[in-house]
């Protein structure tokens, strides 16, 4: 009996990520150095240690990584929820303090407000900075019709399925005009159809938008049908393992990701980098993961 | 078959549904069953035929009905006393970790004292018998709503907080439209509670101070249903007794749906899922 290989594709090395074109790139986020840990000195616990990475304007970079690498931490770092133990973030130069509009983030489970209908959630931020104006309430009618729930503006999110959610959610954002929107395994949750509907609708809104986007997620396909950019995480404490550019034509289909050769290179070198990440957690865990992967290994290297 | 909609056919498809008729023979069973214990001398409780004509004597003796608005009165502003000062003090302590360890010791030391406990140092600390029993139904509502209103609002999600700062919101924009709305669920909750204890409370309190001095009706019977009771008993009048019973079963009921009519109303968002 045979193991079955892992993808034979070179891994880019962690000492020089791979870098392709994108010459013509401004960095909107800048994330350098930094580190972040929680606990007592007794017990620190590192979840993020020297990361380092941009994300360019107009541009959309997808973060994937091991589950529990450290992603959302990260992006509670960018939003400015939490503050870095050491290094620095800046935002289009300066550097982030706090939350604020020019970042906004959309988490993984809905945090539209229960007691708000729609229209409501919508119109949240500009009356939060009392700017709710005639220009806002059109604005948030347009921006109703174009997530296509014009129809449930007086629902409240309990009566919308989880796609409308993730749709009231992206328009409670966009209104609030940010320079780059974060989005937090934003299709996580949602059902396998819905899921590439969203997906779909996603890309399409990117591309007629393109504004800066930081996409988070577990799920390779996703990553590579959205992505201009890919960073691909190492296991805890997170640090940027490999950068791959996703240099698809768009608009993009979903098909592209199946069919397309580049699309398929990018893949099985993802796969195997987080495949190695994903072991090196596993081997943690307990000793005997660490003799399989041990034994799994050899076998792989002397293919009987 | 066609969905029977309007007044009319809701109540029609009430009456034809098997629940409904459940119902209905578990009290036929249940009266009929006391209506034999009592005739058989097994107890002293008078029969249920007999507890109908003396509510229907009463049905038209002023006094009687001065109790029901005389307990009414006190429950109520008792109450809404309990939910003005509940509310704030709530969502301070829940707000303010610094007002919350200096406040809620002396809540939680003072809580575990029963409100009847209270009713003597209430009729000494308060100028009129009136305001002693209000008092002590404040108090049965007001630990109700303090609890309900602290947990609510620490329950709320730490991703909407973070949600609102990001879209630009004040403090004061937190507090009106994320912590307000989102604990107004356990406000209404904590109300519906607390006017229950207060029913039991005022009925307990009105039996010990004597019903009171807003008899202005005059003679024993002008103390509010606890005391009606009471007074029945004294006066030997068991069907009487049973009557003021099912009174203050009755007025806590209406009080209950109306609350939990009015919590609807206030949360749109939890109904019609």
């Amino acid at each position: 009996m045979t193991v079955m290989p892992l993808p034979q594709v070179p891994p880019p090395s962690a000492a020089a990520p791979v870098q392709r074109a994108a010459s013509d790139a401004v960095a909107e986020i800048e994330v350098h150095n930094v580190s972040k840990s929680y606990g007592t000195a007794q017990s620190l616990k590192t979840v993020v240690r020297d990361c380092s990475f941009t994300i360019d304007r107009g541009r959309l970079t997808v973060m994937i990584g091991p589950s529990g690498c450290g992603k959302s931490t990260l992006i509670r770092l960018l939003a400015g929820f939490e503050r870095p133990t050491s290094g620095t973030i800046s935002v289009g130069g300066k550097s982030v303090t706090e939350p604020g509009r020019d970042r906004l983030v959309l988490f993984q489970e809905t945090a539209l407000f229960p007691w708000m209908t729609a229209y409501d959630n919508i119109m949240f931020g500009p009356r939060a900075r009392a700017e709710g104006g005639t220009d806002a309430r059109k604005r948030a009618e347009l921006l109703l019709d174009r997530v296509g729930l014009g129809a449930f503006r007086r629902k409240y999110p309990t009566q919308l399925s989880g796609g409308m959610q993730r749709r009231a959610e992206l328009a409670r954002a966009m209104i609030n005009e940010p320079k780059v929107m974060i989005l937090d395994e934003p299709f996580r949750g949602l059902d396998a159809m819905t899921k590439k509907l969203m997906q779909e609708y996603y890309a399409k809104l990117y591309e007629e938008t393109r504004r800066t986007t930081f996409f988070v997620t577990t799920d390779i396909d996703e990553a590579i049908f959205l992505a201009d950019r890919i960073l691909v995480m190492t296991n805890v404490p997170a640090r940027v393992r490999a950068v791959l550019e996703v240099n698809l034509p768009r608009p993009r289909r979903l098909e592209d990701v199946i069919e397309n050769d580049d699309a398929n290179l990018i893949k099985m070198q993802v796969l195997s980098l987080l495949h190695e990440e994903a072991m090196k957690s596993f081997a943690r865990g307990s000793k005997a993961a660490a003799d399989f992967i041990d034994a799994y290994s050899r076998r792989i290297r002397k293919p009987s | 078959m066609p969905e029977p909609s309007g007044l009319s056919g809701r109540l029609y498809q009430a009456v034809a549904s098997t629940k409904f008729w459940r119902g209905v023979v578990a009290s036929v069973v249940f009266i009929a069953l006391w209506e034999i214990v009592s005739r058989a001398g097994i107890s002293r409780i008078p029969p249920p035929s007999a507890v109908v004509l003396t509510f229907n004597d009463l049905m038209g003796d002023p006094s009687y009905w001065f109790s029901w608005y005389l307990s009414m009165r006190r429950v109520f502003l008792g109450f809404f006393a309990a939910m003005l000062v509940g509310i704030p003090l709530g969502l301070a302590m829940a707000v303010s970790k610094a007002f919350y360890g200096t406040v809620f010791p002396v809540f939680e030391v003072l809580r575990p004292i029963p409100p009847l406990a209270w009713v003597p140092a209430a009729i000494i600390f308060w100028p009129t018998q009136e305001l002693s029993i209000m008092f002590v139904t404040f108090l049965g509502a007001f630990y109700a709503v303090v609890i309900n209103v602290i947990d609510g609002a620490r329950a709320i999600d730490m991703r909407y907080y973070q949600a609102a700062r990001s879209m630009g919101s004040s403090s004061w924009d937190i507090f009106r439209r994320i912590i307000l709305p989102g604990t107004l669920p356990s406000i209404v909750v904590g109300a519906t509670v607390g006017i229950g204890i207060a029913w039991a409370v005022v009925v307990a309190a009105e039996m010990i101070s004597g019903g009171g001095s807003a008899g202005s009706m005059g003679g024993a019977t002008g103390g509010g249903l606890g005391f009606f009771i009471w007074n029945s008993y004294v006066g030997g009048s068991y069907t009487q007794i049973v009557v003021g019973m099912i009174s203050i079963g009755i007025a806590g009921y209406i009080s209950s749906a109306l609350l939990r009519k009015l919590g609807e109303l206030a949360t749109p968002w939890l109904r019609e899922r």
